[in-house]
């Protein structure tokens, strides 16, 4: 398929730019954190727990300590000058929340495996392994709870001095739920598992930190360097401006690095002990231990609806499986997805009931997409489910139920109001790329040849560009801060331009973005357009990169930013040029009076006059850069119409995803090449969940996939090419129109693999199986299926 | 992850390495490729306290035809042997061996030696009823390939002992088939099944060996499937029939992936596939 | 406990001596000694792929290779693959073609199928998969990836990876030379 054709008569903006990034990533000349080495670094290994629930008995670090290799040894009785535990931002107005301390290093108690206990400092990146491996631990094994229901039970309690495991209780609802059940011919229900997943970033957690006199510099892999400083600050009592973070090149995310980290906190706190540089770096074993996992909800899923398929009622119970500890996000996780329970819907009525439930596991937090997927999942396997038990086409009974295109912006139930949307259009565009009365009698033709075949749709709405403080926020749904975003662009004197940005890229491709963005409207060439992300100590504030925030709000600061420059820049050269400010625009890289082009500026030239200012506007002040802070009204709400094939392997149970058709739409393009990689890679993220990947702990609470040989991230090998189209249905929350595109395949294709899997299942008696399709998990379905 | 710290011999010989070896006693590790041993390295799983490596030990690499069988040396890596025509199975199954990067450094010997019945190497040479050369400082002697897997991860390749070289018949008029499955490519197999099928001049089964991988602690033959088939015609019906033997006298551990009970049925149908591919069926 | 052992191997053109702990890891004397750190490290169990290599001409994962058995070997990293300005046509292609976005990965993954295209020089997208196997990309799904080795594959030179300098042997003699105070 080939994408829409963008806007780009002339301007940078709607055109597929290749990027600024990749000279230096495809060179290998790059700065990752472990790439950073100052003079005289130390480095930092953590002991940590083999127990999944245990007291800590005695710690015996002298061996370690007389190692010449090692520098210092400490443990949780040594934390004094840590004035707090590690955050959890959510503290959500009117709910009780049972949170559990949570220490860097554990104090005396440990929750899951991996929990640490000790950290050694030595010499090099070998030496410090061998010297953890000399810190003698002896344990006290308490009792183990993994399965969350059974946790819920409270016969074994993770944290025994909270009384229950059971952290809070959470609803959002509208409409009359009793009466929509009550008006349904049908009503299905559903257990639907989400199962736990890892972030998998290929690039494991790092973290620098360097001390000198009183100030402390942080190099840390992480999406939110800014929110790092503020916590930096309040843990360790040091004034927030002398400490700095830079997040370098960061090697991905997916929200695994969305997060305050212990390790983060303990570097900055070992280098100012040691007085050294200290460095982490991550390994895979330990990323799989204790890199935030996510998902991990068990769903009951009603859905009432009248013969015809209008749904008359939809209530979602959920519980969540948090883990040991509540991390920055961890109880907002699920919360999120209940913003969406209407998906792109006219429900009536939609109820969401969370329940949170500690275990001994690794925490979960906020992974690519975070609550959406699975709302997202829960809702369009209900479809799909519903459609069959009512003998209807599945695609028909979601166009039944579609918010109509011209009921824009769209309040639902739930009164959360969509932006703008046109779901049946792109779900039409889809069926141009996929003729689907051809498929059926391909899938008819193939079941007697002994194949199994499936298709699958999930038609989405998420949403994203966090946030409206005043909906997110401390007042409303709880979170402890501002979701704004903002931006700086400086035009230098030669007419270069260099762009701070408070978001935190790591991948997403915004030096390129933002750099068409401020081109088009300064009229020079992106690449005169430096974008500066990722360092405290440059550009003001920032919020960082998550929730597919970074166009929607960051852009559209940076877009603001520039408006502003471009204001001023009128003026300079309206009174240059003895013209009226509101006849000056800027047209094929010059800033011209409207109707006499031949009379006009560069920029370098219009720069040079702010600078070297004999001459401006009475009361102007010289230079050129403007800085801008945007927080948007709504968030904005993405979607599109997805459709996954499948082929199953009856005999085996082997799944093959064949083909994957993808119409997203995220508002007009800024750089098309930028959207389908943020598809594509979405979509392998989530095919990943529902084939290959599980974050599996056993009975007694030993993580069981802690490599990556057991956790199975797809390879090139299982994927087939994405096929991806747009439409483009402009925001009214922004002026760039644009919505976020980074979680858009993740939220969107588990359910349309998950529909495909079952669809192909079918004639074998599977009506509905939870992800992951395993070789195994459907091959026994389909024996119980036959039975 | 980070090896645990041993001292490193490469001597450039034959002899010198294997009196190397019998220097280091049992902790001392010969190192080919090093790709089923560095990673347990890494991972603190073996610690072994001298590595002979064998890098400068001249004359253990390359495959060559010899009296109707192959003689491979022991350095040879997978790559050099991978997708090879002319060396039917050992061409087709090296070339399933993980992936290119691990093709290019892992040795058939390493693999061998190490014994790992998820392994493909140990399969192949067990169906093809092959033998290894080893030898230590005073004597050598050949293993049969019935006799080299003991236990999971054990041969009867003594400590102090180094294979040299790999032995198989050709089996030029053979069909040949190893079906792996995996749930990515690049993975251990689930299940493995080498199929070899000499066909007779009338279509039926002259003679068949099926050996499977990762069902059992060591890779082991299929006998009752291959007693069922052995003088069969060559129909799908009978390779059916005596596919459904596959799992019998088998043992195969359970895992994270499969159950011993899926694990049977793979193997059934994976021996049913390997054998129809083989004969052609 | 252990000795250390001389090593002499030549990284893109430069041939260096250095003494190394035996257990020392190719990708950790590239990266931490040599200071050519385009080579990352993702997972401890050689499946990632991005420590990706080429040893004397071939693709290893550099992270399950002691840099004591790249002694006498001729390595060439992504820092050795662009000829001067002139980048490899993988590069270019992955830059056209926008098959990467983090970066991560990214030099292991060219490395990775610069041996692919020259054992294959025309390969099919599924041998372009396969051949790829044993890299792993958690950002791009693959699919410009593919795309971007299929599209190096159409420029003559794309499987030719650059060995440029002289062999280690050859440097000994060389570096013989300078001690004895005859070099340069």
């Amino acid at each position: 398929m080939t994408a829409v054709d963008s806007r780009a008569q002339g301007g940078f903006v709607g055109r597929p730019m290749k990027r600024k990034e990749d000279p230096r990533l495809i060179t290998g000349r790059a700065t990752y954190v472990d790439d950073i080495q100052p003079v005289g670094t130390l480095w930092m290994a953590f002991v940590r727990s083999p127990e999944a629930h245990a007291r800590v008995t005695s710690i015996d670090t002298s061996a370690a300590l007389a190692r010449e290799d090692v520098v210092a040894v400490f443990t949780g009785d040594d934390l004094e000058g840590i004035a707090a535990p590690l955050p959890c931002a959510w503290v959500p107005p009117g709910v009780e929340v049972n949170a559990p301390e949570h220490w860097p290093l554990a104090k005396g108690h440990v929750a899951h495996v991996g929990d640490p206990v000790a950290l050694v400092i030595g010499v090099d990146r070998y030496s410090v392994v061998d010297a953890a491996e000399d810190v003698v631990v002896e344990y006290e094994p308490l009792p183990v709870v993994v399965d969350p229901e059974e946790a819920l039970k409270d016969e074994v309690l993770v944290h025994p001095g909270l009384g229950s495991n059971k952290v809070h209780e959470w609803s959002l609802g509208g409409g009359d739920l009793d009466a929509g059940f009550a008006a349904a011919d049908v009503v299905i229900e559903r257990r639907i598992v989400n199962h736990r997943v890892a972030g998998g970033a290929i690039e494991p957690r790092a973290v620098l930190a360097e001390e000198r006199a009183g100030h402390i510099t942080i190099w840390s892999s992480t999406q939110v360097p800014h929110f790092l400083r503020l916590f930096l600050s309040i843990l360790l009592g040091l004034s927030e401006e002398r400490i700095r973070v830079i997040a370098p090149e960061v090697g991905g995310g997916f929200g695994s690095k969305l997060q305050i980290y212990g390790e983060e906190i303990l570097c900055a706190w070992a280098a100012q002990r040691v007085g050294r540089p200290v460095k982490w770096v991550e390994t895979r074993s330990e990323a799989m231990m204790v890199t935030h996992h996510g998902r991990d909800q068990i769903a009951t899923v009603r859905v009432g609806a009248k013969r015809d398929g209008t749904v008359t009622a939809f209530h979602a119970k959920i519980l969540a499986d948090f883990g040991a500890y509540l991390m920055l996000l961890t109880p907002a996780v699920p919360a999120l997805g209940a913003f969406v329970m209407s998906g792109c819907y006219r429900f009536p009525a939609v109820q969401t009931d969370i329940v949170g439930v500690l275990t001994n596991k690794f925490s979960t937090d906020a992974i690519r997409g975070a609550g959406r997927p699975e709302a997202t999942h829960m809702i369009e396997v209900a479809m799909d489910q519903l459609a069959h038990e009512l003998g209807l086409d599945p695609l028909d009974v979601r166009r039944r139920n579609f918010i109509a295109a011209d009921d824009f912006p769209h309040e639902t139930a739930l009164g959360i109001v969509y932006d703008s949307g046109n779901y049946q259009a792109s779900l039409a565009k889809l069926l141009e790329h996929l003729d689907v009365a051809a498929f059926r009698a391909e899938q008819e033709r193939l079941r007697g040849e002994g194949i199994h075949r499936g298709l699958g749709f999930s038609t989405y709405t998420e949403i994203c560009g966090l946030a409206p403080s005043r909906v997110v926020g401390p007042g409303g749904f709880g979170l402890q801060t501002g979701l704004w975003e903002s931006a700086l662009v400086r035009v230098h004197l030669t007419g270069a331009v260099t762009v701070y940005t408070g978001t935190s890229p790591h991948g997403q491709g915004h030096e390129t973005g933002f750099a068409q963005i401020v081109a088009d409207r300064l009229g020079c060439d992106p690449e005169q357009v430096e974008v500066v992300h990722g360092d405290t100590a440059a550009g003001p504030q920032g919020l960082g990169t998550y929730g597919s925030r970074s166009l929607a709000v960051g852009g559209e600061a940076v877009a603001k930013a520039t408006a502003k420059v471009v204001e001023k820049g009128k003026a300079l050269v309206a009174h240059k040029l003895e013209a009226s400010p509101d006849d000056i625009e800027v047209r094929d890289g010059r800033w011209i009076v409207r109707g006499s082009p031949e009379q006009g500026m560069t920029l370098a030239e219009v720069a040079g006059s702010a600078y070297i200012p004999e001459d401006i506007p009475e009361g102007m002040e010289p230079g050129l850069e403007e800085t801008a802070f945007y927080d948007p009204n709504n968030f904005v709400f993405p979607f599109g119409a997805h459709a996954a094939i499948v082929d199953v392997d009856a005999e085996t149970g082997k799944v093959k995803v064949v083909r994957y058709l993808a119409v997203d739409d995220c508002g007009p393009a800024i750089n098309p090449l930028l959207i389908d990689g943020q598809v594509h890679g979405g979509i392998v993220h989530s095919i990943g969940q529902a084939l290959y990947e599980q974050v599996i702990y056993d009975e007694i609470g030993q993580l069981v996939t802690g490599t990556f040989v057991d956790y199975a991230l797809p390879t090139a090998a299982e994927i087939p090419s994405i096929e991806t189209d747009r439409t483009e249905t402009p925001s009214p929350v922004n002026s760039l129109g644009v919505k976020g595109i980074g979680e858009a395949g993740t939220i969107a294709a588990s359910a349309a693999v998950a529909n495909a899997v079952i669809d192909a299942l079918r004639p074998l008696g599977v009506d509905y199986m939870d992800m992951p399709f395993t070789p195994m998990r459907v091959w026994n379905a389909i024996q119980e299926g036959q039975q | 992850m980070i090896p645990a710290e041993f001292d490193y011999v490469a001597p450039d010989s034959l002899d010198a390495a294997l009196r190397a070896l019998a220097h280091g006693g049992e902790d001392a590790k010969a190192l080919a490729g090093g790709h089923s041993l560095l990673p347990l390295m890494k991972m603190r799983l073996a610690v072994p306290t001298l590595l002979v490596d064998l890098r400068h030990v001249p004359g253990l690499r390359g495959a060559q035809r010899e009296n109707g069988s192959w003689r491979i040396g022991a350095l040879t890596r997978h790559a050099d042997l991978q997708g090879r025509a002319e060396l039917g199975i050992v061409g087709e199954a090296t070339s399933l061996i993980a992936d290119q990067q691990v093709r290019n450094r892992g040795t058939i010997g390493g693999s061998l030696a190490h014994g790992d019945p998820a392994s493909d190497l140990p399969t192949i040479l067990v169906a093809m009823e092959g033998t290894v050369s080893v030898r230590n400082s005073a004597a050598s002697r050949e293993i049969a390939a019935g006799d080299l897997f003991q236990d999971y991860m054990t041969t009867a390749i003594a400590a102090d002992e180094l294979i040299t070289e790999v032995r198989v018949p050709a089996l030029e008029d053979w069909g040949h088939a190893y079906e792996k499955f995996t749930r990515r490519a690049e993975d251990w197999a689930m299940v493995g099944v080498c199929a070899l099928v000499r066909k007779g001049a009338d279509g039926s089964c002259e003679d068949v060996r099926v050996a499977f991988t990762n069902m059992a602690s060591t890779p082991i033959r299929a006998t009752a499937v291959e007693h069922a088939l052995r003088g069969q015609p060559l129909s799908s019906d009978a390779i059916t029939g005596a596919a459904e033997q596959a799992a019998e006298g088998t043992d195969p551990p359970g895992d994270l992936n499969a159950t011993p009970e899926y694990k049977r049925h793979l193997a059934r149908v994976l021996t049913r596939r390997a054998l129809s591919r083989a004969a052609g069926v | 406990m252990s000795s250390n052992v001389p090593v002499r191997l030549s990284v893109n053109g430069r041939v260096h001596e250095l003494d190394v702990e035996p257990r020392l890891l190719l990708v950790h004397l590239l990266r931490d000694r040599l200071g050519l750190t385009g080579s990352h490290v993702g997972c401890d169990t050689t499946s990632c792929g991005a420590c990706t290599v080429h040893v004397d001409g071939e693709a290893v994962k550099s992270c399950t290779v002691l840099a004591v058995q790249a002694d006498g070997t001729k390595v060439t990293t992504i820092e050795g693959l662009a000829q001067g300005d002139q980048l490899h046509p993988l590069q270019e292609a992955f830059w056209e073609d926008h098959g990467l976005q983090c970066g991560y990965c990214t030099p292991g993954m060219i490395m990775a199928a610069a041996d692919l295209l020259a054992r294959n020089p025309d390969p099919t997208e599924e041998e372009i998969r396969h051949g790829l196997e044993g890299n792993l990309c958690r950002c791009t799904g693959y699919h410009n990836i593919v795309r971007a080795v299929s599209d190096a594959a159409k420029h003559p030179h794309a499987g030719r990876i650059p060995h440029p300098g002289p062999t280690p042997e050859g440097a000994a003699i060389g570096l013989e030379l300078a001690r004895e105070g005859l070099g340069a």
